[in-house]
C-alpha cells in the first residue's frame, strides 16, 4: 500500500466517524469535551454554527452519527451524542450576544426563500449576515415548517422552536408569515436575484383500498392530522385507533393519539418489525407507552357500517427473498385478520408536491414529477432557483435539510458574486498537537468501559395526560458529564513520523486494542490478514507509513483505536503524537471564495 | 513510563486460546520502565508465548532478582506466582522452589547485571545442575537503574552514552551457558518478536535448563552510535542461524517445507520444533561446534541469534537427585513419616 496522505482532509475526517456520518459534519467530540468541561455555551455555539438548531436537533435528530460511533464497535451502545447536544442547549447561558449582528451594510442582492422550515432558515442564517436581503415566505403564522407542524409537542416544545427560529430571524431576515407562495412565475416576476425552495414534502400518501371513501370521516392522513393537533384544531380521537405505517411519523401519530383519548392504540405495519423505517428509539418510546406494533399485515379493506368506520381487514404476509436478496411480501396462507377501530391514521409515507411551480418557468421536472436538482450545488435548471431539504430529494431528516441549506447558501453566494458554482473549495483542516507535558494531554484520555446512560423521562401517567408535556426530561449535569466521558475523542488523531521511529515495538506492546503492526508492505487485502489483530471492517482505513529503517511499514488499523494516547506516551522518540483534527467547513462568505488557502 | 493504566477495553475479535483466554489475560500491571525499553517487548513476547501455549497462569512461577529486567515479572502474568528475590539470587531461589514443587513452570527473569556480575556464580550453578527452568537474561549491556555504567556484558571497545570506551572484555552468557551444560541455549533480540516468541515457547516446553540471552536495547543509556547493543547495531550485525516454528504436541504439522531446509526436532513433551536453517552447516545438536561458531562470529563483531544448542534428551536436577515424583506439598504424614520399619531399613543400609 502507498503511505497514507494525512494532509488529505478526508483521511482524518473519516476517522471521526460521528462527524463524518453527520450530513452537516458537526464536530461532535469537540462539543462533547466542552460539555464535560461545563462550557455549555461554547458547546452550543459550535453546534449553532454547524447545524443551526441544536436544541431542536438535540431532541429530534435522526442521529446518523450514533450508529457510526466508535463506541459501538469497542463496547456496545454509542455515546448519546444527540441528547448531549440538548444538554448544551438546556444549560447554556444567554448566547444572544454571541450571534452575528444583522449586516450593517446590505449588498443590494435580494433572495427569496419559500417555506420557513429548517432548509430555508439555514440559508437565511448563512446569507443574512453577509448583507443579503433575505425574505422568507411561509403559509403559517410562525416559522419552523415541519418542525413546528409535524413534530408533537411532547417531543419538542414550542419554546425551543421559537427560540432557535428566532435566532435566525433576528439576523435581519424579513419573515413574511402567512404568505403562501402559490405561483413560482409570479415570484420570479418580482425580480429576486435568487430563489430558494425549502417547502418540504407536504403531502401525505393516501391508502386507496375499499371502504376509503365510505369511511372517510374516520380516516386521517398522518401528517395532516399531526399538524391539526399541533395547531389545536384536533383535540380528541376515538378510543380505538389504528395507525398504519412504520416510520417516525407513524410513531408520532400513535403517541399523539394515546394522549388525545386513544386508549387502545395499535400500530400495524406491512413489513417486519426489524425493517420498520422508524428509529429504534422511537419504536421503543411507543411501546413503552403501551402501544403494540403488529407486523407482516397488509391492509385490504376499511370496514364500515352506516357510514361509520368499524375496523380494518388485513392479509397476513411473510417475507420471501429472491436470488438477488430482494424481499417480497407474499401471502402467508393464513386467514385474514380483522382489527376493530374507531379511527385510522394513515402514515404510509409522504411525497413532494409542487402544484404552485408552473412547468414553463425554466424549472425542469423529471419523470417522477420532481424538479431536476444538482446534487452538489442544489441548483435547478433555472439558474436562479435552488432547492433544498425535503423539497429537493424527497423526505429526509432535519439534519439533511440543514446540510442542504448550507450548500445552497454557498451556491447562491457564488452565483451572486459571479463565480463558478462548481468550484467549491474543500473544507480547511487544522491539525494540532495536544501534548501538554510528559504525561499530560489536553483531553481526558482515561477511557474505561461504561455503558450508555438513559435519559430521564417524565412519569408515564403524567406524560400521557398532557400532549404538551415533554416526555424526555434531558440529562441532568451529573449524567451529562458521565455520558460525555464515554466519548473516545476520535478527533484527536494518532500521527506517526517514520523518520523518528526506532522500531522498538513499544507502541505495539502497549496498544490496548492491538491496532498497530510493523510488517512488510503488501496489497491492502493481503496486508489486513497479517495485522496484530483481526481487521474485519474494510471501510475503516489502514494508516500506512513507510520510510522505516528496516524497510518495513507501520500499519495502524483505525477501526477500534481508543485514541487513548498510550502509543504516544510509550514512544521514546516522539514518533507518535496525538493531534487534534479540526475541520473548517466551507460556508457562504469568505470561506467559499475561489483560490482560498490550500487545505492543511 | 506512563501514569495511565491500560484501558480494560480489548479488540472485539481477539483470538482466544484453548483455555478461552486472550493474550490480554496474560498481562500484568502497566510497565513503569522507560518508554521504548526493550524489556517491555520481551514482556510482550513472554505474554504471547504463554498465550499461545495455553498455559494456565496459576501453573507458572516467575522469579527474578534486582534490576530493570527483574522488575518486568510485574508486567506479565498478573495471575501467576512470583518472587522478586535478592540481587543475583534468582537462580538459588528458583532452584529451591523447583525442588519443592516440580509441577510448576519456572520462568527465571534476570538481567546482565543480575546474572553476569553479582549473580554470576548463581547463574553458573543453576545451569550446571540442570534445573528445569526457562532462564531469561534481558541483556542491555549497561546498568540502567544507576544511569548507564558498563555492565559485564558490554563489548570491549563499545562506547558509553558519554563517549567513554569500554576497555574490559565482555562475558558472553550464551557461550557460558553452552560451556556450563545448559541443555537449551538460544539468543534473540527484543526487536524481533517473530524470532523471539517461538524460542520462548520452545524453551518453556524444554524439560531441562533452558537459557535465553535476549539483547534488549536500553533506550535511555545504550541506544546511541558506538553502542553494540543499540537497535541499529543489533539489526545490522544480527547473524541468525535459524528461524524456529513451534508446533505444539496437539497440532499437526501443516506447513510444508522444502526438503533439506528444515529440521523437525521433537521435544520430550511431544511438542516439535521446525528449524529453518539459515546457516547451512550449523548443527543445533553439537555443543562444541556451537561454541566455536559463537567465538568465530563474535570475533568478527557479529551477534549470532537463533536456537544455538538443544539437547534432544535433556535431564534435570530432579532426575539426577532421584527426588520424589510429586511436589512436596502433596506428601501427607504417612509419606513423610513412613514408620519404624522403614527407619530400621534405612538404618540397616547404613551399617
Amino acid at each position: 500500500m502507498k503511505s497514507t496522505d494525512i494532509s488529505n482532509p478526508e483521511y482524518f475526517h473519516k476517522v471521526v466517524d460521528c462527524q463524518y456520518a453527520c450530513p452537516a459534519h458537526t464536530p461532535v467530540p469537540e462539543y462533547i469535551r466542552l460539555i464535560a468541561a461545563g462550557r455549555y455555551s461554547d458547546a452550543y455555539m459550535i453546534n449553532w454554527k454547524s447545524n443551526v438548531f441544536p436544541g431542536i436537533l438535540g431532541r429530534t435528530c435522526d442521529r446518523p452519527c450514533e450508529p457510526a460511533c466508535r463506541r459501538v464497535r469497542v463496547e456496545d451502545e454509542p455515546v448519546a451524542i444527540c441528547r448531549l447536544k440538548r444538554v448544551a442547549a438546556d444549560y447554556k447561558d444567554d448566547i444572544t450576544a454571541r450571534l452575528p449582528k444583522p449586516a450593517q451594510h446590505k449588498n443590494g442582492k435580494r433572495v427569496a426563500l419559500v417555506g420557513a422550515g429548517p432548509a430555508s432558515l439555514t440559508v437565511a442564517r448563512d446569507l443574512a449576515p453577509l448583507g443579503y436581503q433575505v425574505t422568507v415566505f411561509d403559509g403559517d403564522a410562525k416559522a419552523g415548517g415541519m418542525i413546528r407542524t409535524q413534530i408533537p409537542k411532547f417531543r419538542l416544545p414550542d419554546s425551543v422552536i421559537d427560540e432557535e427560529t428566532g435566532y435566525v430571524l433576528g439576523l435581519g431576515v424579513d419573515f413574511r408569515a402567512g404568505k403562501r407562495i402559490d405561483s413560482m412565475k409570479a415570484l420570479l416576476a418580482e425580480g429576486w436575484d435568487a430563489v430558494f425552495v425549502g417547502s418540504g414534502a407536504p403531502r401525505g400518501r393516501d391508502l386507496d383500498i375499499p371502504g376509503r371513501k365510505e369511511a372517510a370521516a374516520n380516516i386521517h392522513i398522518g401528517i395532516d392530522w399531526l399538524s391539526s393537533v399541533s395547531f389545536g384544531h384536533v383535540t380528541k380521537i376515538g378510543k380505538r385507533v389504528i395507525v398504519l405505517g412504520g416510520g417516525n411519523t407513524a410513531m408520532d401519530c400513535c403517541r399523539s393519539a394515546r394522549r388525545l383519548g386513544g386508549e387502545d392504540v395499535n400500530v400495524v405495519v406491512r413489513s417486519g418489525f426489524d425493517e420498520m423505517k422508524a428509529s429504534p428509539w422511537e419504536k421503543e418510546d411507543a411501546q413503552h407507552e403501551g402501544i403494540p406494533i403488529h407486523n407482516f399485515l397488509v391492509p385490504t379493506a376499511f370496514i364500515h357500517a352506516d357510514g361509520k368506520l368499524t375496523g380494518i381487514t388485513f392479509e397476513k404476509v411473510k417475507a420471501e427473498y429472491d436470488a438477488k436478496g430482494r424481499r417480497k411480501l407474499v401471502n402467508a396462507g393464513e386467514p385474514d385478520v380483522h382489527f376493530p377501530c374507531d379511527d385510522v391514521l394513515v402514515a404510509v409515507g409522504q411525497e413532494n408536491a409542487f402544484p404552485w411551480i408552473e412547468r414553463d418557468c425554466g424549472i425542469e421536472f423529471d419523470e417522477w414529477n420532481m424538479p431536476k436538482v444538482d446534487k452538489v450545488t442544489f441548483g435547478s435548471t433555472n439558474p436562479k432557483v435552488f432547492f433544498g431539504g425535503d423539497a429537493a430529494f424527497g423526505p429526509k431528516n432535519i439534519i439533511w435539510a440543514v446540510a442542504h441549506g448550507h450548500e445552497a447558501a454557498v451556491s447562491i453566494d457564488k452565483l451572486l458574486n459571479g463565480e463558478d458554482l462548481a468550484d467549491r473549495p474543500a473544507p480547511a483542516v487544522d491539525v494540532m498537537s495536544q501534548k501538554m507535558g510528559i504525561h499530560e494531554w489536553s483531553y481526558d484520555n482515561e477511557i474505561e468501559p461504561d455503558k450508555r446512560y438513559k435519559v430521564p423521562q417524565r412519569d408515564k401517567v403524567v406524560a400521557l395526560k398532557d400532549i404538551k408535556a415533554e416526555v424526555e426530561l434531558g440529562f441532568d449535569i451529573q449524567l451529562a458529564v458521565k455520558e460525555a466521558g464515554r466519548c473516545l475523542n476520535c478527533d484527536v488523531e494518532t500521527v506517526f513520523s517514520a523518520q523518528l521511529c526506532i522500531e522498538c515495538d513499544a507502541c505495539v506492546d502497549i496498544c490496548p486494542m492491538d491496532c498497530i503492526t510493523f510488517t512488510e508492505n503488501g496489497e491492502e487485502a493481503e496486508l489486513r490478514t497479517r495485522l496484530t489483530a483481526p481487521s474485519p471492517h474494510v471501510t475503516q482505513d489502514l494508516y500506512v507509513q513507510d520510510g522505516l529503517k528496516t524497510g518495513r511499514v507501520m500499519v495502524k488499523d483505525e477501526d477500534v483505536c481508543l485514541h487513548c494516547s498510550l502509543c504516544a506516551e510509550r514512544c521514546p522518540t516522539g514518533a507518535w503524537d496525538m493531534q487534534k483534527f479540526m475541520l473548517d467547513m466551507t460556508y457562504a462568505g469568505n470561506s467559499c471564495r475561489p483560490q482560498r488557502r490550500s487545505a492543511a | 513510563m506512563t501514569y495511565l493504566a491500560k484501558p480494560k477495553f480489548q479488540h472485539p475479535d481477539l483470538p482466544k486460546n484453548e483455555l478461552g483466554y486472550t493474550h490480554r489475560d496474560y498481562e500484568g500491571s502497566v510497565s513503569t520502565l522507560c518508554a521504548g525499553c526493550g524489556h517491555d517487548s520481551i514482556t510482550a513476547s513472554i505474554i504471547q508465548a504463554c498465550f499461545e501455549l495455553s498455559i494456565e497462569p496459576h501453573r507458572v512461577a516467575k522469579i527474578s532478582g534486582i534490576g530493570c529486567s527483574s522488575k518486568t515479572p510485574t508486567y506479565f502474568l498478573g495471575n501467576s506466582h512470583g518472587f522478586n528475590s535478592v540481587h543475583g539470587r534468582m537462580p538459588s531461589v528458583l532452584t529451591g522452589a523447583n525442588l519443592a514443587n516440580r509441577d510448576l513452570i519456572y520462568l527465571g527473569v534476570s538481567g546482565d547485571g543480575d546474572s553476569a556480575s553479582i549473580g554470576f556464580g548463581q547463574f553458573a550453578h543453576a545451569l550446571r545442575r540442570g534445573v528445569n527452568m526457562t532462564y531469561i537474561v534481558e541483556n542491555n549491556g549497561v546498568y540502567g537503574l544507576t544511569k548507564g555504567q558498563f555492565s559485564a556484558t558490554a563489548d570491549r571497545g563499545s562506547k558509553s552514552k558519554r563517549g567513554v570506551t569500554n576497555t574490559d572484555n565482555s562475558i558472553d552468557l550464551a557461550a557460558m551457558a553452552l560451556q556450563l551444560g545448559a541443555s537449551f541455549v538460544a539468543r534473540s533480540f527484543s526487536g524481533d518478536k517473530q524470532q523471539l516468541v517461538p524460542i520462548i515457547r520452545a524453551a518453556i516446553a524444554h524439560e531441562g535448563a533452558a537459557f535465553i540471552d535476549i539483547i534488549s536495547p536500553c533506550v535511555a543509556f545504550n541506544n546511541h552510535a558506538g553502542s553494540t547493543k543499540s537497535f541499529d547495531f543489533v539489526r545490522e550485525h544480527n547473524e541468525s542461524v535459524n528461524r524456529l516454528d513451534f508446533i505444539s504436541s496437539r497440532m499437526p504439522i501443516e506447513v510444508q517445507y522444502e526438503p533439506g531446509t528444515v529440521e523437525i526436532v521433537e521435544q520430550h513433551d511431544g511438542s516439535r520444533l521446525a528449524l529453518r536453517k539459515l546457516q547451512a552447516d550449523y548443527d543445533v545438536h553439537d555443543r562444541t561446534a556451537a561454541q566455536g561458531f559463537l567465538q568465530q562470529h563474535a570475533a568478527k563483531g557479529q551477534i549470532v541469534t537463533g536456537l544455538l544448542y538443544m539437547d534432544k534428551t535433556p535431564s534435570d536436577l530432579h532426575a539426577h537427585l532421584h527426588t520424589v515424583d510429586v511436589p512436596l506439598n502433596v506428601l501427607d504424614a504417612k509419606d513423610l513419616c513412613p514408620g519404624q520399619a522403614t527407619l530400621d531399613k534405612v538404618n540397616a543400609s547404613l551399617r
